[in-house]
């Protein structure tokens, strides 16, 4: 899948709107369609359902300068409606991800309203603070079922009929939403109100001098990365059939945040490349343990220090100048 | 460098399954928490004793090929379903052992029900996977929480310890384990005159303890686990309580939370406990091996379950032949009674309990004690059939069923 | 529950003493943050993880060197600072041209780099270090370790020599001047960049000695800082950046209301601090000692 997205990364993000860009959605669609017969589905969709959390979050920090540590309460409790729902209450999966979807957006309106009162460094303080206190509320509240989480949610047949409990009808599924949720933030990022967000982004008090009232933008925004983080972690749900505190601890928010800095904020496939590489690296470094973590930080360390612009915003980045260069001779 | 040795291991079970066809081909997935909290109490102990088992029983001349591999679950139950599927799926692996953590067991129990493999829980402690979420595919080893509240509780109150405050962990584990332990308390004529309900990782405990001392219980329970059972009696000798007359009552606690605590602060308090190495020759022998192979550490009852387990396992195997059909296997565990050193004789029952005795310890005085690991002293025994919840009563479906 | 009205004066007492132990430990951290935001606009993620180290110091001292707690109480502190000193030069500096949440996120990376060191190396179960002030004092409504009687003395000695220090004296003006305008300082001749490193290596030595005071009340183990950190970054934004004193006020004072709801709503006080958070930013966004800008 990584082989796909690569080379032809640059094109997607320069806004160019060419051909290359169509040629390159459609050979990313057809790779991501045949893809699970030569690698582990359930690998892939977890793959994708981070891609998808990290595109959300990254719709906040790139493109809107918002630094959230606290982008897991979204996901996880979004995570948590999703499974008492289909396990409890017999929701069918497409109504648990509307549920859990639209619980995360009003938590995330709740949060956002509260968090956009400070910026920049206070605005990561007080979202980190309102996650803790959301994942002390999932611990000690009944229906999460604390440190055991919601265990063996049943993967029931969506809209009734269609079955999807077989992992590759599943991948399907997991990718339709995948695509859409990455389709929804690119529309959002190439229209008039994306245009406003990064105005924000660059300039405050000009945005605001502008007559753009900045915090309802922000707010907004804030509310759909919310959701659409919610809708990540409801996906995930269906995957691997049950929701934990993995989900909302703050472990997760920084993951995110790292996912979203290797891959490049601010580019539109930067958080998907990101998510696959941490991802991966997770699943075949578990035999190492402890070093993991030690691994996460070195490369948080090299990426803030070294390669600020991720790895795709890199390769933009040449891309540009050999294209300059180019121009010039 | 262990990930190659995964790699390694996983391509020689390959050639081998090819090579030779006479051997009944087994492999056994060692999933627990190898960097965490429960690192030290499962880790590669366990591993270390999952292969013991394999070697003592002699598997090779019995017609078993027997592989062992093992993964880090991270204390993430979406780590360790993730693994156990690809496990199932992929690499082949027939059973799936130790897996601490109640969260990430009660997952791996899901998935390997829906494969139709076997589980052998060592270092769980919730008695759900024997209860409501037993599944014919599931073996549950070494202790469990009702076993635990059950051992404790009764013994202390029979003690004179009849009066109880509980320091509770606020989450499902820890109100799990207050629940069990004062209905024993109760059942056995004794009282709970209050208790406290602590947030995880809450690292001071005076005030907490303050509220514990000034209730004047004998007995202070404390209904919690790891690093919140260590600093609760850590600070519990440094406000004097037990210099008081109160005596602590550990609900969970590990001989390497012991090892952690040093006997000045852990002494004279009681536990329960499945397994004690220096306990019989049998016990002392397996330590001496495992100490001689990990840094002189001793195991634990968790990893000494592991390798009970695995002994069982394999003989129900090599009874079938096969280790394919998991339901087969477990059905064959529960069959033949339960046989080995370190556990003596038992039986495996329908709802999937391994039942053994267990034992009541109380910590040494630093004085008492010769060393290191030297730290418990037997106070009672409690006999098997006693030692776990009565079959009828965990609301385990395969019990209804028959 | 009975404990909720009938709770005696004297008990109650107790309870407010035992909140004043934690909110030293808080307005310690939180002081230490303060410092370091105020001349390098950095927010320290890697603070609980100093802290850690603090401890981890101490324990090494006494297991390695046979060095007592009294020793270790100014050694580690000091050896601290000079490794967060040569993270500053070598790392954060690179970053003070650029957004401020840069500085977060490499003190993030740092922070994970640091606990899974630790945890490699000694386990995640903690170590014991003994306690270098046994017995206590019976005050006749509770039972008063002396070590936790030290723990307060000492961190308000800290806390006080602190802000005397930045308010009253030449050097504090210098650094509040630097704050201010580092170029206008840096024309008058004053080193800024070392004062910078300096102020960086003093907020870290704070962290580490709140380590240290912490090792023998509590376990020793490589994550007693990344539970902590969290929490003071809420009373950090409770207080507002603005004052010295209102770092140490806001931590002293969260520590008694935290130690309050211990008593009458237990189940509440992990999350106490956190609604205190929310209620101030609604009324006061910049924090109760904070300048809005």
């Amino acid at each position: 899948m990584s082989s796909a997205t690569h080379p032809a990364a640059a094109p997607a993000t320069s806004g160019a709107g060419s051909n290359a860009m169509i040629l390159f959605a459609v050979a990313a669609v057809a790779v991501l369609l045949v893809a699970p017969f030569g690698v582990y589905p359930v690998f892939l969709m977890k793959v994708m359902c981070f891609a998808l959390f990290a595109c959300a979050f990254n719709l906040l920090l790139g493109y809107t300068g918002l630094l959230s540590f606290g982008h897991a309460m979204f996901f996880g409790g979004s995570a948590y409606i999703c499974a008492h729902t289909t396990k409890v209450l017999g929701f069918t999966p497409e109504l648990a991800l509307l549920a859990g979807v639209a619980f995360s957006a009003v938590l995330g309106l709740l949060a956002g309203l509260l968090a956009i009162r400070r910026q920049g460094i206070y605005f990561a303080m007080v979202t980190l603070a309102l996650a803790q206190m959301f994942f002390f509320f999932c611990l000690q509240a009944k229906f999460t079922g604390g440190e055991d989480g919601l265990q063996a949610v049943p993967r029931r047949p969506l809209f009734g009929v269609i079955d999807i409990s077989q992992d590759i009808h599943l991948y399907y599924f997991v990718l339709a939403i995948f695509l859409f949720g990455f389709f929804v933030i690119y529309r959002t990022i190439h229209s008039p109100f994306g245009q406003v967000l990064k105005a924000i982004r660059e300039n405050e008090p000009r945005a605001i001098s502008l007559g753009y009232r900045a915090n309802q933008y922000k707010l907004l925004a804030f509310v759909l990365s919310a959701a659409l983080a919610g809708l990540a972690g409801s996906t995930k749900v269906l995957v691997f059939q049950l929701a934990s505190l993995t989900d909302v601890a703050w472990q997760m928010s920084g993951e995110v945040v790292l996912m979203t800095l290797v891959g490049g904020m601010g580019t539109v496939l930067g958080p998907v490349v990101g998510a696959a590489v941490i991802v991966t690296m997770q699943n075949y470094l578990a035999g190492l343990g402890e070093w993991v973590l030690v691994i996460q930080g070195v490369i948080f360390v090299l990426a803030v220090s070294l390669f600020r612009r991720g790895f795709v915003g890199e390769v933009i980045a040449v891309w540009q100048q050999m294209k300059a260069r180019k121009a010039n001779s | 460098m262990r990930l190659a040795a995964v790699l390694l291991a996983a391509a020689s079970v390959v050639v081998a399954a090819g090579a030779a066809k006479a051997q009944v081909p087994v492999k056994i997935g060692v999933l627990n928490d190898q960097s965490g909290l429960y690192a030290d109490l499962g880790g590669q102990g366990s591993v270390w004793a999952a292969k013991k088992a394999v070697e003592d029983f002699g598997a090779a001349a019995k017609g078993l090929k027997v592989d062992v591999i093992f993964a880090d679950h991270q204390n993430k139950a979406d780590v360790g379903t993730s693994i156990a599927r690809q496990w199932y799926d992929v690499d082949g692996v027939d059973v799936i052992v130790d897996t601490p953590n109640s969260g990430v067991a009660l997952a791996v129990n899901t998935v390997t029900k829906e494969k139709n493999k076997v589980f052998i829980n060592s270092g769980a402690a919730t008695s759900d996977l024997t209860g409501k979420a037993c599944t014919p595919n599931t073996v549950h080893w070494t202790y469990d929480t009702w076993a635990l509240a059950n051992g404790t509780g009764k013994a202390i109150v029979k003690n004179g310890g009849d009066t109880w405050f509980f320091l509770t962990a606020d989450y499902a584990f820890g109100h799990a384990l207050e629940r069990d332990t004062s209905e024993v308390v109760k059942a056995n004529g004794g009282k709970v005159v209050g208790s406290v309900k602590v947030p995880l990782n809450n690292s001071d405990f005076s005030s907490f303890l303050l509220q514990a001392q000034s209730s004047k219980a004998k007995i202070i329970g404390l209904a919690n686990a790891g690093g919140d059972t260590i600093n609760s009696i850590k600070q519990a000798s440094e406000y004097g309580i037990v210099d008081g007359g109160q005596k602590l009552a550990g609900l969970l606690i590990f001989l390497t939370d012991v090892h952690s605590l040093g006997l000045k602060v852990a002494q004279g308090l009681n536990l329960t406990s499945a397994w004690y190495w220096d306990q019989t020759d049998a016990n002392r022998k397996f330590a001496d091996a495992f100490a001689a192979a990990n840094g002189g550490k001793r195991p634990t009852m968790v990893q000494a379950g592991v390798y009970s387990g695995v002994l069982h396992y394999l003989k129900a195997v090599a009874a079938l032949k096969s280790a394919k059909d998991g339901a087969a296997v477990v059905a064959e565990m529960k069959k033949i009674p339960t046989d080995d050193p370190l556990f003596g004789k038992g039986e495996v029952r329908a709802d999937g309990r391994q039942i053994h005795p267990m034992y009541l310890y109380e910590v040494k005085k630093p004085s008492e004690s010769k060393g290191p690991y030297d730290y418990y002293t037997l106070k009672g025994t409690i006999p098997a059939n006693e030692a776990f919840r009565p079959i009828g009563e965990g609301d385990c479906p395969l019990v209804k069923k028959g | 529950m009975f404990e909720l009205l009938g709770i005696p004066p004297q008990a109650l007492f107790g309870q407010l003493l035992l909140g004043l132990i934690n909110g030293a430990f808080y307005a310690m951290l939180s002081l230490g943050l303060a410092v370091i935001f105020g001349l390098l606009n950095v927010i320290n993620f890697t603070h609980g993880a100093q802290y850690m180290m603090g401890a981890f110091g101490a324990w090494m001292l006494l297991n390695y060197a046979g060095i007592p707690f009294w020793g270790a109480l100014v050694l580690s502190p000091i050896v601290v600072a000079i490794i967060g000193m040569v993270i500053e030069r070598t790392l954060l500096k690179r970053l003070y041209h650029l957004d401020h949440l840069y500085g977060l996120l490499l003190t993030f990376g740092l922070a994970l780099i640091l606990e899974g060191l630790f945890r490699r190396q000694y386990g995640s179960s903690g170590l014991p270090y003994n306690n270098p002030l046994p017995g206590g004092t019976n005050l006749g409504f509770m039972f008063l370790p002396n070590y936790r009687a030290f723990v307060v003395a000492a961190s308000l000695v800290v806390c006080l020599a602190t802000w005397f220090v930045i308010e009253r004296t030449k050097l504090g003006s210098y650094l509040r001047a630097a704050t201010e305008r580092p170029d206008l300082v840096q024309a008058f001749g004053i080193d800024v960049p070392r004062m910078i490193t300096l102020t960086y290596g003093f907020g870290v030595g704070l962290a580490a000695l709140a380590g240290v005071l912490a090792a023998p009340a509590y376990q020793v183990s490589p994550t007693m800082g990344s539970n902590l950190i969290i929490v003071v970054f809420a009373v950090v934004v409770i207080g507002g950046m603005g004052s010295i004193m209102g770092a140490i006020v806001t931590g002293f004072g969260l520590g008694v209301i935290e130690g309050l709801t211990k008593v009458f709503y237990p189940e509440a006080s992990s999350t106490v601090i956190f609604v205190i958070m929310a209620l101030v930013l609604m009324v006061k966004p910049a924090g109760l000692f904070g300048t809005a800008k």
